[in-house]
C-alpha cells in the first residue's frame, strides 16, 4: 500500500476507525496488556518494585514448577478430567441429536428438547450446591447407594474415587441438551435425496445412519472436536473450586485451581503466572496440532 | 403411500421414546427434589433419608409449609444480592450490546484497510490470553478491584458475540447502506437506524447470551469482591448452599440451635428463590439461544 491509498482510506473511513476506538481500547486493556503482563512469570514480584522494577529471575519459576511435586499431579488431573469429559461429554450430545432426530411426533420432540436445555441455564453454584446436598450424609443420592449396598452413609464428596465421575457426569447433565442443538442443525442440513438413493440401493436404517447421516454431520463434529482438543488443558476451574476439598485435592487439583490458590489466595504472583502461561502455551500448541491433523486427514479445519 | 414398518423398527421407536422420557426425568429430577423439599416440613426433612423427594414430606402434625420462603424473602442479604445481580446484569447488558454491535459494525465494513487487523487482533484473544493473575494486576492498577466497575467491565466484550453480530450485519444488503450514505447518513445513523433494527433478532441473541452468563457467574465476584455489600446473588448462594455457612446470612433472630433445624429447608428455598426467574424465562427465550448457536457455528 502506498501513501496515496493510506490517505484515501483515512479520508473515506476515518469515522469507522473512530467508532472502533472503544472496542480497540477494551481489547488493549483487558486482553493485550495482560499478555504483556505474563512477563510477571519471569520476575520475583514484590509490591515495592511493582511490575516494572521487580527482580528479573528468568526461567526460575518454570524450573521450580517442572521440578516440583505438583507438576505431575496437576498435569495428570487436568488432562484426565478433560479427557474423561471429552470421551463422555463429546459424543453424548451427538447421540442425543441422532435419537431426537428419529422422533416422529414434533410436539413430543419439542418438549424433550426444551426440558433437556434446562440444566444449561442453571448456575454452577446451584448445580454444585445440589451435588453437595445429594452426595452428603443422608443425601438423596447417598441414600440410594446405601440402599443398594454400594456405599456407606457419609459425605461422598470427601472420597477420592467419586470426584472424577461426579465432575464429568454433572457436566453431561448440564451440557447434553444444549450441546445437541448444533448437531440437530447439522442433521437437518443433510440432503434427503441421499437417503432416498441409499434406500433404493437396499441400505437398512443402520447402514443409512453409517453411510449418509454420519458423513453428513462429520464437518460439524470435527470442528467441535478441534475446539475441544484446544481446551484439553483447561477444565472448569470455577466448578472444581466449588466441589473439591482437602480430602480430594490429590485427584481434584488442576492447573487452574492451583493458579487461583497460589496466585490470588496466597499472593504468589510470579510463580502462578508462570504456571498459567505454561498452561495457555500447551493449549495453543494442542489447538494448532489438532487443526493441522484435521486439515491433513479430513480436509476440515478451523483456520 | 405409507410404507409398512418392520418389527425391529417399531421396537426401536418404543425404546427411543422410553430413553427420551428417562432423559427428561433425569434432567428434571434434581430440581423437582429441591422444589418439593422446599415446601416440606423442616423436621421431617431433617430426618429424611429416603432418596429423591418427588412429593412434599408432611403428615397430620407436620403440614406443608411456606416458612422457608418467608425467611428467604425477609432476608436483607439475599434481597441485596438480587438487587446487585440485577444492577450488574442490566448495566453490563446495555454496555455489552452497545460495544459488541459497534465492534461488529466496524469489522463488517468492507473496503477498509485496517479493519481486518482488528478482526485478527480480536480472534487471537480467543486462543491466547494473559491469564488470571496478569488480568487481576491490570484491574488492580486501574483501581477497580472491589468496586461495582469490575463486575460490569469484566467479560463485557466477547469475541464470539462480535462475530455473531458481524455475520448478521454482513447479511444486510450493501445497497441499503449505500443509498443511505448517498442521502447523507453518517455511520452512527446507519448503525442505529438501519443495521440495528434489521438485526434485532441477533441483538436479542447476544443480549441473552450475556445476561444468562452474567446472572450465573460467581467466579468474577469471588476473585474481585471483598465487600459483602457488593456481592451478587451467586456469591451469597455459594456461602449458603456450597460452603455450608448459611448462618452468616440467616443470623437475625435465629439461635444456633434453631438454625440447624431449619438449615435444609432454607437451603432448598434459597435455591428455588435464586433459580426460579431463569427457569421461568428460558422456555421463552430458548429459540434465541438455538439461533445464536447456529450463527456462531458458521465458520467465519
Amino acid at each position: 500500500m502506498n501513501k496515496h491509498t493510506l490517505k484515501k482510506d483515512w479520508i473515506h473511513n476515518r469515522s469507522v476507525y473512530l467508532l472502533a476506538v472503544p472496542i480497540f481500547v477494551y481489547f488493549v486493556i483487558w486482553n493485550y496488556i495482560p499478555m504483556v503482563g505474563v512477563a510477571l512469570a519471569f520476575e520475583e514480584y514484590s509490591a515495592r518494585g511493582g511490575f516494572v522494577f521487580s527482580q528479573w529471575v528468568g526461567l526460575q519459576h518454570f524450573a521450580d514448577f517442572f521440578s516440583s511435586y505438583y507438576l505431575w499431579r496437576l498435569l495428570r488431573n487436568t488432562v484426565l478430567l478433560s479427557l474423561l469429559s471429552l470421551v463422555i461429554n463429546f459424543p453424548a450430545p451427538i447421540i442425543l441429536a441422532l435419537l431426537l432426530n428419529e422422533l416422529q411426533n414434533e410436539l413430543f420432540k419439542k418438549i424433550i428438547q426444551t426440558i433437556s436445555y434446562m440444566p444449561y441455564f442453571v448456575s454452577t453454584v446451584v448445580i454444585c450446591g445440589i451435588i453437595v446436598d445429594f452426595l452428603g450424609y443422608n443425601g438423596a443420592f447417598t441414600s440410594v447407594l446405601v440402599k443398594l449396598g454400594l456405599a456407606e452413609n457419609k459425605n461422598l464428596l470427601t472420597i477420592k474415587s467419586y470426584f472424577r465421575p461426579v465432575y464429568v457426569l454433572s457436566g453431561t447433565w448440564q451440557g447434553i441438551g444444549y450441546g445437541s442443538i448444533i448437531y440437530l442443525a447439522a442433521l437437518s442440513g443433510v440432503d434427503q435425496e441421499l437417503y432416498e438413493a441409499a434406500r433404493i440401493d437396499g441400505a437398512n436404517r443402520w447402514q443409512q445412519t453409517w453411510h449418509v447421516t454420519l458423513p453428513g454431520i462429520a464437518p460439524t463434529v470435527i470442528i467441535m472436536l478441534i475446539m475441544q482438543i484446544g481446551s484439553l488443558l483447561s477444565s472448569s476451574t470455577d466448578k472444581i473450586i466449588l466441589l473439591y476439598n482437602n480430602q480430594t485435592l490429590e485427584v481434584a487439583d488442576t492447573i487452574g485451581t492451583f493458579v487461583y490458590r497460589r496466585g490470588l489466595i496466597q499472593g504468589d504472583y510470579g510463580y502462578s503466572t508462570a504456571v498459567g502461561l505454561f498452561n495457555s502455551f500447551v493449549n495453543l500448541m494442542l489447538l494448532f496440532t489438532a487443526n493441522s491433523l484435521s486439515r491433513k486427514y479430513s480436509e476440515t479445519s478451523l483456520f | 403411500m405409507k410404507i409398512k414398518e418392520s418389527p425391529s423398527r417399531i421396537i426401536f421407536r418404543i425404546v427411543n421414546v422410553i430413553i427420551m422420557i428417562l432423559l427428561a426425568f433425569v434432567c428434571l429430577a434434581p430440581l423437582l427434589h429441591v422444589f418439593f423439599a422446599s415446601i416440606s416440613d423442616p423436621i421431617l426433612l431433617t430426618q429424611y433419608k429416603g432418596g429423591i423427594i418427588l412429593w412434599p414430606l408432611y403428615d397430620a402434625t407436620h403440614p406443608i409449609t411456606g416458612m422457608g420462603y418467608t425467611f428467604v424473602l425477609g432476608n436483607a442479604q439475599l434481597i441485596r444480592g438480587y438487587a446487585n445481580t440485577f444492577y450488574y446484569v442490566a448495566a453490563g447488558a446495555i454496555l455489552s450490546v452497545l460495544l459488541c454491535s459497534l465492534g461488529g459494525y466496524c469489522v463488517s465494513r468492507r473496503n477498509t484497510l485496517w479493519m481486518r487487523y482488528l478482526t485478527l487482533m480480536m480472534t487471537f484473544t480467543m486462543f491466547f490470553g494473559g491469564g488470571m493473575i496478569p488480568t487481576y494486576m491490570v484491574n488492580k492498577w486501574l483501581g477497580i478491584v472491589n468496586t461495582r466497575w469490575v463486575m460490569v467491565l469484566m467479560g463485557l466484550v466477547s469475541v464470539f458475540n462480535i462475530i455473531i453480530v458481524r455475520t448478521a450485519f454482513q447479511a444486510i444488503p450493501a445497497s441499503l447502506e449505500e443509498s443511505a450514505q448517498l442521502d447523507g447518513a453518517g455511520h452512527m445513523t446507519i448503525l442505529f437506524r438501519i443495521t440495528f433494527p434489521l438485526a434485532k433478532a441477533t441483538i436479542a441473541v447476544i443480549t441473552l447470551f450475556y445476561a444468562v452468563g452474567k446472572w450465573n457467574d460467581y467466579f468474577t465476584a469471588a476473585i474481585y469482591l471483598l465487600d459483602r455489600k457488593l456481592y451478587p446473588l451467586q456469591l451469597i448462594l455459594r456461602e449458603i448452599i456450597v460452603q455450608d455457612s448459611g448462618q452468616n446470612v440467616f443470623d437475625a433472630g435465629e439461635s444456633a440451635n434453631n438454625f440447624s433445624q431449619y438449615k435444609k429447608l432454607l437451603n432448598y428455598s434459597t435455591v428455588i428463590f435464586a433459580t426460579l426467574p431463569i427457569l421461568c424465562v428460558y422456555p421463552f427465550v430458548q429459540k434465541y439461544f438455538v439461533k445464536g448457536v447456529m450463527i456462531g457455528s458458521i465458520k467465519g
